[in-house]
């Protein structure tokens, strides 16, 4: 007979009963409810040596986070990689010159297994590209000739299937390029089309293997050559050229990890550290503008987002054409390894801390938030 | 057999030696059972380590949510991070750090409940991996302050002491019936003992399941059972068979302990805030226990008592209810509950035997059988009323 009462859950009832108890009036005075709470404005003085009103609106010394967010600080110093110099760490290989006069550009990547620590405290057994997640930024000009040298190192067979244009002997896949532990595949084609692509590796299971951290961006530059209609579009994308220079280069890699391996997500992140950009904010200068390479990594739901607050951007979708795809957006979609450039800049702006988030709620509250810290500079 | 005849003395010892070895027999194989199984049910996927938090106790104030936790890993555990409603929350924890097996630990949540709806807290470990734990309706924690302790008293005191003073009332009425009338009477008192012995050892399982693998909640209650059953029959057997106004304080106290735990029941749904508590619940609690007070009166209507034995009657049997209530609101550990209804089901076995024994010996000499429609109907009046009665408080 007693047990009757923990299973009821209907909200009628429970009004009733607690009047029949007569509590309702001691309730009452500690319901918060959907109301706002009173609070003590003295008690705003002096914020951190008071517990937290939970009713209360956090104020600017919150980060724009509140009280939504991880708890602790990672170790990216035993991780081995920092989620903000990530942003604009590219790697560009070493070049050299073909008997033809092409450049010859060579990556070398490694597959490790690597336990790296995604939010503060909570360790995950991550499979690695160079011992990160997302795996390095590859970085190259169109028309170059590239050679990837894979080392599988892991635990489990592992390959790198780059978004691109090659043959079906380097695409990475099973019979092409998908190798065992201890042993090494070059994967050898030209960089083509100019854009933001990515690489991941392709064993089955697929989603294990992505969600594990096998992915990385893949960005290869248009040659201002080859599209004299919009060569100075070209240059600007161009890495090392003084018109690229001026430009406040981001790549972000949208991902998430299911830490209990139930097929959903604990987690959600750019460049794998939940909350790592709401915390420590990404510094802008107002006078120079801003690029972000994004690509969508995220496993097991199919659509990421990138929503930018108070300003609006243009976008190419995958990075292969020199005008937009999209113009004056505020917010653009990107299904599983989807990715494109956003542009914008912050010249006309108010000086100030602005946020940007996947506008799913859902991965906001999980991570996936971030603030620009926009200085005049 | 007569229990004073002297000839005897070294068979009944031996006799009575026999009744106890019998279950502690099955306390010992009880015993070796749990040695053997596994106490850690999340121990399934061998995957290391072994990790378990269940949640005790769930506190809802304008501090925002608390939760205290009981580790069961195999190893030290640590909270990394907790999310409310699938949100990343800020979190303070007491003790902080990694917690040992076994033990407990508080966590502070600063998180804008809403009043009446549902909240899931969800706790991330350093392995990534997480424990959810529902908050089916929130309602602020009661605390307690003397008008909640008052009120909650006399709902209490409506559901325990009033059905059982209102049952003893039928004490003049019940001084009439002749020897049928005495086998019904008697039978419909074990009869509403046998429902009370099955509610509560079902309920106490399922609170068993509810709390920490540690506490190995079933076998708990089990042995908790017996281990009452074996003291309340060593203590009544002392001074011979309970008769009369004994059996009665016996039986009070049965269902003393079970009213307790009906009032627990009734105070962790004030805390929980699932408690659907109308008037008609409270009346049917009501209702419901009358019965316990006729199942009181049957060993003395031979006797006379004076009235301050059925004060104390009526005190020993329902006001366990309002002590339930107390401590119930205060949000306890499902285990602790558990217990207590384990131990009343002991009791209430120890008391089903004696009425049934002091039946047997008046039946003897008045040559009443067990299985007489008087003695059946009564029985199964006892079993039905509290089944129909049951109906209106389970929903």
């Amino acid at each position: 007979m007693d047990n009757s009462v923990d299973l009821m859950r209907r909200r009628s009832l429970l009004l009733g009963g607690l009047a029949v108890a007569g509590s309702t009036a001691v309730l009452a005075t500690s319901a918060a409810g959907q109301s706002m709470q009173g609070h003590d404005m003295a008690s705003m003085s002096d914020p951190e040596e008071l517990p937290a009103d939970p009713y209360a609106a956090p104020g600017a010394h919150e980060g724009g986070h509140g009280q939504m967010t991880t708890v602790g600080t990672v170790d990216h110093q035993q991780n081995g990689f920092d989620p903000t110099a990530m942003l604009t760490e590219w790697d560009v290989g070493t070049v050299s010159t073909m008997d033809d006069g092409r450049t010859l550009r060579t990556f070398e990547v490694e597959a490790i297994d690597k336990e790296i620590e995604i939010a503060p405290g909570v360790v995950f057994p991550a499979w690695t590209f160079n011992g990160r997640v997302p795996g390095p930024a590859l970085r190259a000009k169109e028309g170059e000739r590239l050679r990837i040298v894979f080392r599988n190192y892991g635990s489990h067979p592992h390959s790198m299937h780059f978004h691109g244009i090659h043959s079906w002997r380097m695409d990475g896949v099973p019979g092409s390029g998908l190798i065992n532990p201890g042993e090494e595949f070059v994967y050898e084609f030209d960089a083509k089309p100019f854009g933001c692509h990515l690489y991941h590796c392709h064993a089955f299971p697929l989603k294990r293997h992505m969600h594990k951290g096998m992915y990385g961006a893949f960005v290869i530059d248009p040659d201002p050559d080859l599209h004299p209609e919009y060569a100075d579009v070209a240059r600007s994308r161009l890495l090392g050229t003084p018109e690229n220079a001026r430009w406040q280069e981001l790549v972000m890699v949208m991902n998430a990890f299911d830490t209990n391996f139930d097929n959903e997500n604990e987690f959600y992140a750019v460049n794998t550290i939940a909350n790592a950009y709401s915390q420590k904010p990404i510094r802008i200068e107002k006078s120079r503008p801003v690029r972000i390479y994004l690509v969508n990594a995220t496993e097991f739901d199919p659509i990421n987002s990138f929503h930018l607050h108070a300003n609006f951007f243009n976008y190419f979708d995958t990075g292969t054409t020199l005008t937009p795809t999209l113009r004056t957006v505020d917010l653009i979609m990107q299904c599983q390894a989807q990715r494109g450039i956003l542009e914008f800049n912050y010249a006309d702006h108010e000086a100030g801390m602005y946020m940007f988030h996947g506008h799913q709620s859902e991965f906001t509250e999980l991570g996936w938030m971030g603030m620009f810290d926009i200085v005049e500079a | 057999m007569t229990e004073l005849a002297p000839s005897s003395n070294a068979s009944s010892g031996l006799r009575r030696f026999l009744w106890l070895l019998a279950p502690l027999l099955v306390l010992a194989i009880a015993i070796a059972w749990i040695a053997a199984a596994d106490p850690l049910r999340s121990f399934n996927n061998g995957a290391p380590p072994v990790e378990t938090i269940t949640f005790e106790r769930t506190v809802l104030n304008d501090g925002g949510i608390r939760v205290q936790i009981r580790a069961g890993g195999s190893e030290d555990m640590t909270v990394a991070q907790v999310q409310v409603d699938d949100a990343y929350w800020n979190f303070s924890m007491a003790p902080a750090g990694p917690l040992a097996r076994g033990s407990t630990a508080w966590i502070d949540i600063p998180y804008p409940w809403v009043l009446g709806e549902a909240h899931r807290v969800k706790l991330v470990t350093n392995t990534g991996t997480t424990f959810e734990h529902e908050i089916a309706v929130a309602v602020p924690t009661p605390v307690a302050t003397q008008g909640q302790l008052v009120q909650q008293a006399i709902v209490g005191a409506i559901v325990g002491i009033l059905p059982v003073a209102i049952g003893l009332m039928f004490y003049p009425a019940m001084r009439n019936v002749g020897t049928s009338g005495m086998g019904f009477v008697l039978a419909l008192t074990v009869g509403l003992l046998a429902f009370l012995l099955v509610d509560m050892t079902f309920e106490a399982l399922e609170l068993a399941a509810e709390s920490a693998p540690l506490f190995q909640g079933p076998a708990m209650v089990i042995l908790a059972a017996l281990a009452t059953f074996l003291i309340l029959m060593g203590i009544s057997r002392r001074g011979g068979r309970p008769e009369g106004l004994a059996l009665a304080f016996y039986i009070a106290f049965g269902i003393g302990l079970h009213n307790f735990g009906e009032g627990l029941a009734i105070g962790a749904a004030f805390a929980t805030g699932s408690a659907g508590l109308g008037t008609f619940l409270v009346l049917g609690f009501a209702i419901h226990n009358v019965t316990e007070g006729i199942g009181i009166a049957a060993p003395i209507v031979r006797q006379k008592p004076h009235l301050w034995a059925f004060v104390a009657l009526t005190l020993v049997a329902g006001a366990p209810a309002v002590l339930g209530m107390w401590i119930g609101s205060l949000a306890y550990g499902t285990q602790w509950s558990a217990l207590a209804l384990g131990v009343g089901a002991g009791a209430i076995l120890q008391v089903m035997v004696e009425v049934t024994a002091f039946f047997l010996r008046g039946s003897g000499r008045q040559r009443q059988s067990w299985l007489s429609p008087p003695v059946l109907s009564g029985f199964l009046t006892g079993v039905a009323f509290m089944y129909v009665t049951a109906a209106v408080i389970k929903v």
